[in-house]
């Protein structure tokens, strides 16, 4: 399911012995200043998908305040309603303000991607980052045991997972983690193994340095654009993934407001003829990944792009 | 040939370890199964021992483990603790539909996916634009979310196609099926397309193509036979993750369609946690996941004579 992008490229190999690229490397990894510089980057497309995901996200954060209506009561004689000025999104099958569970709904759908991300992203770099200092048995070891995740498809793992635990949002989302966790794992291993064999590593253990220090301090910032494209990527699978689960019903549970519980609360009533929730609920997951999507692939392909300069 | 017996028996490698892994899980569940088996009735003690007993639940884990396994080479899956059938013979009645839906959408894939590639690459200006637009959107629609869409549009509005069952018949399925894998192989054809056609762009610029249109060689080989030949292998390894994925998507979509696939059964057995059914299906999938893992690394050789198999088992 989980595509990653293609292995970043391998140009660093040629290069990246000399001091200069190092340098040069080191000012385009630096965090992008102002606002302009920032929207250059994005393009005009970029920049209205960036402003979709801060929407997003505002609508999560201030739900409680901007929600016309509570999202959990509806009132029988107002169900299946059309869209009105009273209700902009129309109501659902209880009655319920389907405007308010959309804005509600951004709270679980965009907390279990970034469930997924964080914890996805700290396993892979951790594993990637101890089987490239040690290497020997313990990559040998680290290596297997990702080639055996690797054999689960993503989907079956959280199956699995919320069929021994239980459907929760915080089960389904660890165990997407851990299934993306050898596809990241795997890129950001091969660009350490670069780094470790670089000469001012080296130079940092004869200087007495501690492998763990040589570690965070030297070796992670230099894989951190893998680590973040692997993040942006990541999100928009996990978040069709998770909105796949509660469609399942193995995900959120109901009366939470869920974006994919939505979908599928909705497709009863879309058959006969009352198409918003299903549709708006759609829409709003359709439009997320879009928009998160393309930000993480315009901020990575430009650095790439640059590095090619 | 060593090459194939090396990758088979790290498959079974795999298998071995991920049905322990299952199976352990299944173990840790919290609740017994006995508790599933009475379903909150009130039941004697000697039934519940009985029950146990016929089940082996007694048994140190290792034990019931290693009974477990043996059955399963002698192609006994066990009981389904809910309908109480043979799980062989229910997974085995299941996995044809899903099959079929698969292979339905792997050749929408390969078609839609690489044509519209091919279409982008090739026909600068409106064309390309809208393709690339298209796949950046479809990569971003849920297959369930299509499934809805199509149902509602094509099933209960036009009414052109049926919106569940599987059919009868080969032409029957097909019509069953098409809905369900136009939505299954929508968000794969978007990303296929796409990967196409950057693969195209990127062998476009070479020197050998260069030379090809140097030497005179006529547009049309030069793009079929040196362009798209030569970009088709980063393709194949998407196709192939891709067509290997659909196995574990489609149980959204037979869910969705109400299919009689492995898909759907999983869902409803985790649903009513029937763990015998769980733990077989899980470790069917496992395996078709790797042996079409397998049979992409094989393609590549003959997609590309310079790949040597032996070497591509270190770099994968």
């Amino acid at each position: 399911m989980t595509q990653q992008s293609p292995p970043s490229k391998p140009t660093d190999s040629l290069e990246a012995g000399t001091v200069a690229i190092q340098l040069r490397k080191q000012r385009d990894f630096a965090p992008i200043s102002g606002w302009r510089s920032l929207a250059r980057r994005l393009g005009p497309v970029g920049v209205i998908s960036a402003a979709l995901v801060v929407l997003v996200v505002l609508m999560a954060v201030l739900a409680p305040w901007i929600a016309p209506y509570d999202p959990f009561v509806g009132s029988v004689t107002d169900r299946h309603q059309a869209s009105s000025l009273a209700h902009l999104m129309g109501t659902d099958q209880s009655g319920r303000d389907i405007f308010s569970r959309i804005i509600w709904g951004a709270r679980t759908s965009l907390l279990g991607p970034t469930i997924v991300i964080a914890v996805a992203a700290t396993l892979a770099t951790t594993l990637a980052l101890t089987a490239v200092w040690f290497g020997g048995r313990v990559d040998a070891l680290i290596s297997r045991v990702l080639d055996i995740l690797f054999a689960f498809p993503n989907m079956l793992l959280a199956i699995l997972a919320v069929s021994i635990f239980g459907p929760s949002l915080l089960t389904a989302s660890i165990a997407l983690a851990i299934g993306f966790t050898p596809y990241s794992a795997r890129v950001i291993r091969s660009v350490a193994l670069r780094e470790r064999n670089l000469p001012y590593v080296t130079s940092a253990q004869l200087q007495g340095i501690s492998g763990f220090i040589i570690t965070i301090r030297h070796i992670l910032p230099n894989v951190r654009a893998q680590i973040f494209t692997g993040m942006t990527i990541n999100f928009g699978a996990a978040m069709i993934e998770l909105a796949a689960l509660s469609f399942l019903g193995l995900g959120v549970q109901p009366p939470a407001p869920d974006w994919g519980l939505m979908v599928s609360n909705g497709q009863a009533s879309l058959q006969q003829g009352f198409w918003e929730q299903s549709i708006f609920a759609g829409i709003a997951i359709v439009a997320t990944v879009a928009a998160v999507g393309y930000v993480g692939e315009q901020l990575s392909t430009r650095r790439v792009a640059r590095r090619f300069r | 040939m060593a090459y194939l017996l090396k990758r088979l028996s790290a498959l079974a490698l795999v298998l071995l370890v991920s049905s322990f892994i299952v199976f352990a899980g299944m173990y840790l569940a919290p609740g017994s199964p006995e508790q599933f088996l009475v379903q909150g009735r009130t039941v004697s003690p000697e039934v519940l021992a009985a029950i146990r007993a016929q089940y082996g639940l007694d048994d140190p884990f290792l034990l019931r483990y290693w009974h477990w396994l043996l059955d399963v080479f002698q192609g006994n899956l066990g009981r389904s603790l809910v309908t109480q059938q043979d799980v062989s013979t229910l997974v085995g009645s299941r996995i044809p539909t899903t099959m079929y839906l698969a292979l339905y959408a792997a050749i929408l894939i390969t078609v839609f996916g690489i044509g519209l590639g091919v279409l982008a690459a090739t026909r600068a200006g409106v064309v390309e634009k809208l393709v690339v637009f298209g796949s950046n959107l479809g990569i971003a629609v849920p297959t369930f979310f299509a499934a809805v869409l199509l149902m509602a549009l094509f099933g209960s509005q036009l009414g052109w196609f049926p919106v569940s069952g599987s059919g009868a018949g080969f032409l029957g399925r097909l019509w069953h099926l098409t809905l369900p894998a136009i939505a299954l192989a929508l968000p794969s054809i978007a990303v296929v397309a796409r990967i196409t056609r950057t693969a195209i762009h990127g062998e476009h610029g070479s020197e050998h193509v260069e030379m090809a249109v140097a030497r005179g060689v006529p547009a049309r080989i030069v793009l079929w036979r040196h362009t798209i030949r030569n970009s088709m292998l980063p393709v194949t390894t998407v196709l192939g993750t891709h067509i290997a994925g659909l196995l574990a998507s489609a149980f959204v979509i037979e869910y969705a369609f109400t299919l009689d696939g492995i898909g759907s059964l999983l869902v409803n057995s985790v649903q009513k946690k029937d763990f015998a059914v769980v733990q077989a299906i899980a470790l069917i999938m496992v395996l078709a996941f790797g042996l079409i893992n397998l049979i992409v690394d094989l393609l590549y050789a003959v997609i590309d004579p310079r790949v040597r198999l032996g070497k591509g088992a270190q770099t994968r």
